[in-house]
């Protein structure tokens, strides 16, 4: 089943949308620098229209069933939220108009920023980065200022766990640093001794996520943020798995001294296809003043935009992805503290519970009491099948796969994150389709090699789509 | 018990059972002692009802471009969205989906992109175009860095114009703050292209401009090009995709990379985000460029379906080597922008250029007759021009204010040397009358 | 896995062959059967020169991308140029037709500091027990 592109669609003459008429003089057009021809599609409104319908219908999200990506945190999007985006007086404001006129949005804003802080524990919050990696950068960017401030130049190294998201890396080459990786240990926590080993004056910091992609909490949280301390090195957190530590536990109290949040993940903001998302950043004491801005603060009863007293400067234009925050902030408002706290033992009871039914059936490479997320390895379960054929025949099922061969760590990985928002029927459902496929794996492999068989289009040949790419539709 | 969490004091029990523990704390032993289970002060939680009035009341608070005319540009636009994007977004299999990493399920998500790359490359007149960026600036700023990994990082020199939107040039700055790069060109703000061409050489890794520029005007783009390849550098446009549909492209007047701000492609203007980040190239440099790419392929079945391709430059496979820390982008606005430019077509995106065109010109000729102001340089522009004003900017707004009409841009606070002008815009939202009342506005603030 | 006992081996899975004073190198078997389908390659310019060990090549699979470090110093005589539209060759023959390029070593006291075709062999048996990627 597949749908045409909207230029196959096309008919000259064709208009999808009625404009008005020009309704004073017109000026004359400086016809040297008019182009020529604007290849774009031209259809109607009513094919327009059916087209979409056709595409959504080839689509999964979480409003169509269960999304277990790990690391991705795929809970439920309230509807409220988006009416709430939506309100005219939020959607319908320029950035540059007078604060004056847009206080109710500053002061969204500001709220939001407050309950972030009492989330984290942080001093100051930022809500400019438009997505966590973007947050990560920022914070990175921080911790150099923190340092440069300080005079201490000769610290060049990020020290990474090796189960670290690839954002993390990236985020710290970017900054112009380079990357050392710190080894796991057999119960998935940060190698202490290898931290250590590592920890000495040419050290900007260390990038932890805890929990970690492993969805384990890092049992010496204490430790390792003193060892980092210690040698004169600050502590990022990626807070991309926030959902297991709502009223649980504050990353600042736990030695954080900047921490990106992912409004789309903990904070229910729809994750699009791929964004708009929001990576507000978190920071201690220590980096407050460093802040990516501008941030808003409150004088009287009056909200302002202001840039943080040594910020790093912006990290994009205007403030943030306002329309993400105002979802975020119509979340917070309807859970409150008991709420959130829920969430997260919800999120945590959930994942333990996959755990501990799949035990026996999938290898599990760290066997202890997970977070919001647990880690299975696909390998061994029978001759010749990968966990690709594995999650592939998972969407015959009706499931969306997990997520899979993340962290690098764990061959053949599969991280399952269920979220607060499933009923225990459909991890039921879940848990069971993960026993059959353990079984056909044995007894009917070539289900599992050719699936999907039920989808829209059945498996894709990756390897065609990058030797030749086809990046966009030429006409013949 | 909130509509967000399924579980039953029941179902949690029987969960608990199967795990081996007595209690939910249990699974969270392993927190040290003395930072578990912190007590969050915040509100009280609220019902459905009443969130949604405090919110309406808060949202009153603020002054929309539904109840005020607006003249405000400067990078964010009032442009005209099209009833038909609004549902095309709000369909959930769009909006609920994530990543389209298991391609066979996200075929909708996969071919809107490459739908939306097609149609950015056809306005840009470039061969390949991303997913998406965060918005404009950040845009820019890795076209800035990828100009300089083209280079194997053997020049290190960014040349950017003045008349570049200052907010990008700032967010450039903090891109390049880790790294050997310096940029140069807008030291001195009133600095023209002319000048900027003298300023290539062999550590120039990239100029560029932005066309039309943060004051409205089209810059003189002829030879530049040229000048730019002759030194061995890469010409990189930030755009205003409207112009597009109506201007001469920069693939047509040798660009090498293509960034612009979409959110005037049916975006709300939102307070300033989310915005989107148009990043279109040269085939060559598609190795090296940030950013999501959807290609086409085929099933093992034959039919045509859609990837996520040359995925190993990004940071999931080549992390700290990946040429973008970038993962989620701006997916669902460049939805909006590709239902868009879908929705307007090749006539339509024309006619709005304009629109914003012409009554840009009207307002502009107007507002020129008035004793007092004076339209500033006489180059063409688009749909924003400058106006040097008799009374400060700042007070002018307050008083259009009053009259419920939200004024241009004060140049004063990016362009010292422009402290007395303000930068109007006008498009196809503003009607004549709208126009007029400005004029009559403004002409009451003269002395 | 194979191994062509002709080749001298590095640890990051490069062999090269000396033959007289000059040189071919290429990936390994291992490293092909890591990667999987190749779909792109990107090789030097001839007359260009490199270290012991410098990247001279990149590869990429469909969910990989690897630097290449060339075994021995020298200087680039020839480019594999049928890999442009063959990279099946890398993965079907990888010390034969999969060859990337010929150079000319300037230092082949360098050839002792890489691994014997029995060194190698050792050497991925320990990396595959390890349960690497």
């Amino acid at each position: 089943m597949t749908e045409p592109l909207v230029f196959e669609l096309s008919s000259p003459g064709r208009v999808g949308v009625n404009l008005p008429e020009c309704d004073v003089p017109e000026a004359e057009l400086p016809k040297e620098l008019l182009r020529d021809d604007l290849p774009l599609p031209e259809v109607s409104e009513v094919d327009l229209v059916r087209h979409y319908i056709h595409l959504s219908q080839l689509n999964w999200g979480v409003d169509v069933g269960f999304y277990p990506l790990g690391s991705c945190t795929m809970k439920y999007n309230p509807k409220v939220n988006e009416e709430a985006a939506k309100l005219p007086g939020f959607s319908r404001i320029h950035p540059y108009q007078d604060e004056e006129t847009v206080q109710g949005a500053l002061q969204l804003m500001y709220e939001l920023q407050e309950f972030l802080k009492e989330i984290s524990g942080f001093v100051g919050v930022s809500l400019q980065p438009a997505a966590g990696a973007h947050g990560e950068f920022a914070g990175i960017l921080m911790m150099r200022a923190y340092h440069e401030e300080r005079g201490d130049l000769k610290r060049t190294k990020v020290l990474i766990p090796d189960s670290a998201h690839g954002t993390n890396p990236a985020s710290s080459a970017m900054s112009g640093y380079q990357v050392v990786e710190i080894k796991s240990d057999e119960r998935g926590n940060v190698d202490l001794e290898e931290l250590k080993a590592h920890c000495d004056e040419t050290v900007v910091g260390l990038m932890l996520t805890n929990p970690s992609t492993l969805g384990l909490f890092e049992e010496h949280v204490l430790e390792v943020a003193e060892i980092i301390h210690d040698c004169g090195g600050l502590m990022f957190c990626d807070g991309a798995n926030m959902n297991s530590l709502l009223g649980i536990a504050k990353p600042c109290e736990m030695g954080c001294d900047v921490m990106m949040f992912n409004l789309h993940k903990t904070f229910s903001t729809p994750h699009g296809g791929g964004g708009p998302g929001g990576g507000p950043v978190g920071a201690s004491e220590r980096l407050v003043k460093y802040l990516p801005g501008p941030i808003v603060v409150k004088e009287g009863d009056k909200y302002h935009l202001r840039m943080p007293e040594k910020s790093i400067g912006r990290v994009k234009s205007f403030y943030g992805n306002f329309a993400v925050c105002v979802k975020a902030y119509t979340y917070i408002r309807m859970l409150g503290a008991e709420g959130l706290r829920q969430v997260s033992e919800d999120a945590v009871l959930a994942a333990n519970y996959i755990l501990a039914k799949l035990k026996g059936v999938y290898p599990l490479p760290y066997d202890r009491i997970c977070k919001h997320e647990c880690v299975f390895s696909g390998r061994g379960i029978a001759e010749d099948i990968h966990t690709m054929d594995i999650v592939k025949r998972l969407m015959d099922y009706g499931f969306h796969p997990p997520t899979v061969y993340f962290p690098l760590i764990v061959p053949e990985a599969i991280m399952i994150e269920p979220t607060e928002t499933e009923s225990k029927e459909r991890l039921d459902a879940f848990i069971e389709a993960m026993v059959q496929i353990a079984k056909e794996a044995k007894e009917q492999p070539d289900l599992l090699h050719e699936a999907p068989h039920t989808t829209p289009v059945r498996r894709l040949d990756e390897v065609r789509a990058a030797r030749h790419p086809v990046l966009r539709w030429m006409p013949k | 018990m909130s509509s967000y969490l399924p579980h039953t004091d029941a179902h949690r029990r029987e969960m608990l059972d199967a795990i081996g523990v007595k209690s939910i704390e249990e699974l969270f032993a392993d927190i040290p002692e003395e930072v578990r289970f912190p007590e969050l002060k915040l509100p009280k939680p609220l019902s459905e009802a009443e969130i949604l009035r405090e919110l309406r009341e808060m949202s009153e608070r603020n002054a929309d471009l539904d109840h005020y005319a607006c003249f405000l540009g400067a990078g964010a636009y009032n442009h005209f969205v099209p009833s038909v994007v609004g549902h095309v977004i709000g369909r959930s299999e769009f909006y609920t989906a994530y990543t389209p990493y298991q391609p066979e399920i996200s075929q909708g998500t996969l071919q809107t992109i490459f739908e939306y790359q097609t149609m950015v490359c056809a306005l840009t007149g470039m061969e390949v175009a991303n997913a998406s960026h965060y918005d404009g600036a950040t845009a820019l700023a890795e076209a800035a860095l990828m100009a300089v990994r083209i280079s194997r990082e053997k020049r290190q020199k960014v040349i950017v114009s003045p008349a570049v939107h200052p907010e990008y040039r700032q967010t450039l700055r903090t891109y390049t703050r880790g790294t050997a790069i310096a940029v140069t060109g807008d030291e001195d703000l009133a600095r023209e292209l002319d000048d900027l061409k003298t300023m290539l050489d062999e550590d120039t890794a990239c100029l560029i401009v932005q066309n039309p520029n943060f004051f409205g005007q089209l810059e003189e783009v002829d030879g530049l090009a040229d000048a730019v390849h002759e030194a061995g550098a890469l010409l990189i446009v930030a755009v205003d995709p409207i112009s597009l549909g109506l201007f001469r492209p920069p693939g047509e007047y040798g660009a090498d990379i293509v960034v612009g701000e979409g959110q005037s492609l049916g975006n709300a203007i939102s307070f300033g985000g989310p915005y989107l980040g148009i990043f279109a190239c040269l085939d060559k440099y598609k190795r090296r460029m940030p950013g999501r790419l959807v290609g086409e392929t085929v099933d093992v079945e034959g039919r045509r379906g859609y990837v996520l391709t040359l995925t190993p430059r990004e940071q999931h496979i080549r992390r700290e080597k990946a040429t973008s820390n970038i993962c989620t982008n701006e997916a669902l606005c460049a939805l909006a922008a590709g239902a868009y430019l879908a929705a307007m077509g090749k006539t339509g995106l024309r006619k709005v250029a304009e629109l914003c065109y012409h009554k840009a010109h009207y307002a502009a000729q107007r507002i020129a007759e008035l004793p007092g102001f004076e339209l500033v340089d006489d180059k063409p522009f688009f749909k924003e021009f400058v106006v040097r004003c008799p009374k400060p900017p700042a007070e002018i707004n307050r008083q259009l204010l009053q009259q419920k009409i939200i004024g241009g841009y004060e140049l004063g606070k990016a362009y010292p040397h422009l402290a007395d002008c303000m930068l109007f815009c006008v498009t196809e939202m503003n009607t004549r009358e709208e126009i007029d009342r400005l004029v009559e506005a403004l002409q009451e603030v003269t002395p | 896995m194979k191994v062509d006992p002709e080749c001298r081996y590095t640890k990051t899975h490069e062999w090269v062959r000396v033959r007289g004073n000059e040189a071919e190198a290429g990936i390994t078997d291992y490293a092909q059967s890591e990667l999987g389908d190749l779909v792109y390659i990107e090789l030097p310019e001839v007359g260009e020169t490199f270290e012991k060990g410098e990247v001279f090549a990149t590869v990429e699979s469909v969910k990989a991308a690897s630097e290449c470090y060339l075994p021995l110093s020298g200087e680039i005589i020839e480019v594999n140029e049928e890999l442009a539209e063959h990279m099946e060759l890398v993965n079907e023959d990888p010390y034969g037709k999969g060859w990337f390029v010929r150079f000319k070593p300037s230092n082949l006291d360098e050839l002792d500091e890489l691994m014997t075709p029995e060194e190698y062999e050792e050497f991925i048996a320990a990396e595959a027990e390890k349960g690497g990627h």
